[in-house]
């Protein structure tokens, strides 16, 4: 297939290339801003030759809500409940990244159990967050009852939230040296019961899906992403580890207590879907190991270290980085004096995964599109912020 | 692909769909295993977790009297402007709570107000159902009586 440039046909905006030499005419379909296999409002411009992709072009800004720009009108305490609403599957880690950057900007320390129970917290998220995955991918793929299963198995965890957080959601539960509240007494006992009963979904998962052939086949060789491309573009996350890029936060710069934590970072060898799958399937697993190790080392002591009646972030930049269930996330803080930042600019991954999309599709029929774009997991809100 | 390979596939795709439909059928078979809430007909015995933040409230005691002082820090910390706490003066010429005007429609719920609360005078309730007819229902006055 030979690529040439635009020169005998108007292109609508955003597409690069014309290709000639064939008798079948192009045509330009929409997918989105409302369609369910977009998984939000994003937009899709195909370019389609019969029913092979030839280009695809995301549009963006359906969602756009200008956080960044309302940051800079609000304290750091403020933004931190906004970032809950970038990735609304990785608000933990979201509140994370943004509590490493202003702990370092301040000198403020974090409790052992504090460290503790953000570890806990932000990988039930991640679990959550892949269920999610697992869920929407079996959907998109026409397996429906993965969507049920895989939001029952998240609702254990949602409930957990719930009774700890005091939300579903939007939990904007951590705060600078810690989070807003104690967890409670039987909180290791509680995140147990849920490991066991995610465990079990797991195995279910496996003979439903993992284990199906339809499923290997519909995903297997689609939407191969060379390991020099994934880094190229600026991938993380499975996305990136599914390439076999072994490139993980926890393990490359650790944060929190993770260095103290066994597990293991799965790696994908052809870097298609399939591999994409499998791997955030494992990391399900290896998050359980970490919630296992962390529960059975639960310590006591206080939770956060001593509140300050406001955040000044002393005049410079300050960063803050995370591995988020898509990838990573992370936070870069211009303070001037005063409580509020005068520039905070966020590093969100599924836009940078979002890049990926199109070398991946090319070639691939439209069935593949959506399996392509379920592999990415994207979250849209955390795109256009 | 041979003719074996493409047999195996059709009937290995088949195999492995019904052991992934024995799972279907068993949860079909299972009912009791489902998380879903009966809502809204389990409506009288729902409770949320004592920690959910629904709308704030103001709790008052039985002689309808509240902790509020009326300081603002509550109106300072919300990051949505959601609170206005409009002071006035009472007849010993003491600055106390005039109305306290809460605007649930632009409020996101995250409770960063109750945290800033140095009196506990508001608190986030454990109602979830916030939908109004009009939009007049979302401006409330939280506190029952004027200038105390
Ligand atoms: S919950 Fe948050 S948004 Fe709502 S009034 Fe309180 S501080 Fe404002
Ligand atoms: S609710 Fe609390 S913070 Fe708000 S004005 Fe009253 S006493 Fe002050």
């Amino acid at each position: 297939m030979e690529l040439v440039p635009a020169t005998d046909q108007a292109l609508p905006p955003g597409f690069l290339t014309a290709r000639s030499g064939r008798a079948t005419e192009e045509y330009f379909i929409n997918m989105g801003p409302q369609h369910p296999s977009t998984h939000g409002v994003l937009r899709l411009v195909l370019r389609l030759d019969g029913e092979t992709v030839v280009e695809v072009v995301p549009h963006l800004g359906y969602i756009h809500r200008g956080i960044e720009k309302q940051a800079e009108a609000q304290t750091y305490l403020q933004y931190l409940h906004l970032t809950d609403r970038m990735d609304y599957l990785s608000s933990h880690h979201n509140n994370h990244a943004v509590c490493l950057a202003i702990e370092k900007a301040m000198g403020i320390g974090v409790p052992e159990r504090g460290e503790y129970i953000r570890i806990i917290v932000d990988e039930l998220q991640r679990i959550q967050s892949h269920l999610v995955f697992f869920a929407c991918f079996g959907a998109d793929l026409g397996a429906l009852t993965c969507i049920l299963q895989g939001f029952k198995a998240r609702e254990y965890i949602t409930d957990l939230f719930d009774a700890v957080c005091g939300s579903r959601l939007t939990m904007n539960f951590f705060r600078p040296g810690g989070s807003v509240r104690d967890v409670p007494e039987d909180f290791t006992d509680r995140v147990r019961a849920v490991c066991g009963k995610v465990d079990a979904m797991l195995a279910e998962f496996d003979r439903l899906l993992t284990g199906n052939l339809i499923t290997k086949e519909r995903a297997r060789g689609i939407g191969v992403l060379p390991r020099a491309e994934a880094i190229a573009l600026g991938c993380t996350g499975p996305v990136l580890r599914g390439s076999g890029v072994d490139f993980d936060l926890r393990k490359k710069a650790p944060y929190g207590y993770y260095d103290r934590f066994e597990f293991s970072v799965p790696l994908g060898e052809a870097g298609d879907s399939w591999d994409r799958y499998l791997i955030r399937m494992e990391e399900m697993r290896q998050s359980l190991r970490i919630l296992e190790q962390a529960c059975r080392s639960f310590p006591g002591g206080p939770y956060r270290s001593k509140e300050k009646p406001a955040y000044r972030l002393p005049t410079g930049t300050w960063f803050g980085a995370v591995e988020t269930p898509r990838g990573v996330f992370s936070t870069w803080i211009v303070a001037e004096k005063g409580e509020k930042p005068w520039r905070i600019h966020s590093r969100s991954p599924s836009l940078a995964n979002l890049a990926a999309l199109n070398p991946m599709c090319v070639g691939h029929k439209i069935a593949d599109l959506i399996t392509i774009l379920a592999t990415i997991d994207p979250v849209i809100p955390d795109m256009d912020r | 692909m041979t003719l074996r390979e493409r047999f195996s596939m059709v009937f290995g795709g088949a195999l492995s769909m019904f052991k992934g439909m024995a799972v279907t059928g068993h949860w079909l078979s299972h009912p009791k295993g489902i998380v879903t809430e009966q809502y809204p007909e389990n409506r009288k015995t729902l409770a949320m977790h004592p920690n959910f933040r629904g709308e704030v409230v103001m709790p008052h005691d039985a002689a309808g009297e509240h902790k509020c002082t009326g300081c603002s820090l509550c109106e300072k910390a919300c990051p949505n402007g959601s609170i206005s706490v409009l002071n006035t003066r009472n007849l010993a010429g003491k600055k106390v709570l005039g109305k306290y005007l809460y605007r649930l429609d632009s409020c996101t719920l995250c409770a960063l107000c109750v945290e800033a609360c140095p009196f506990d005078a508001i608190r986030m309730g454990q109602n979830f159902e916030l939908a109004r007819y009009d939009r007049s229902g979302f401006e409330l006055t939280l506190n029952q009586k004027e200038g105390r």
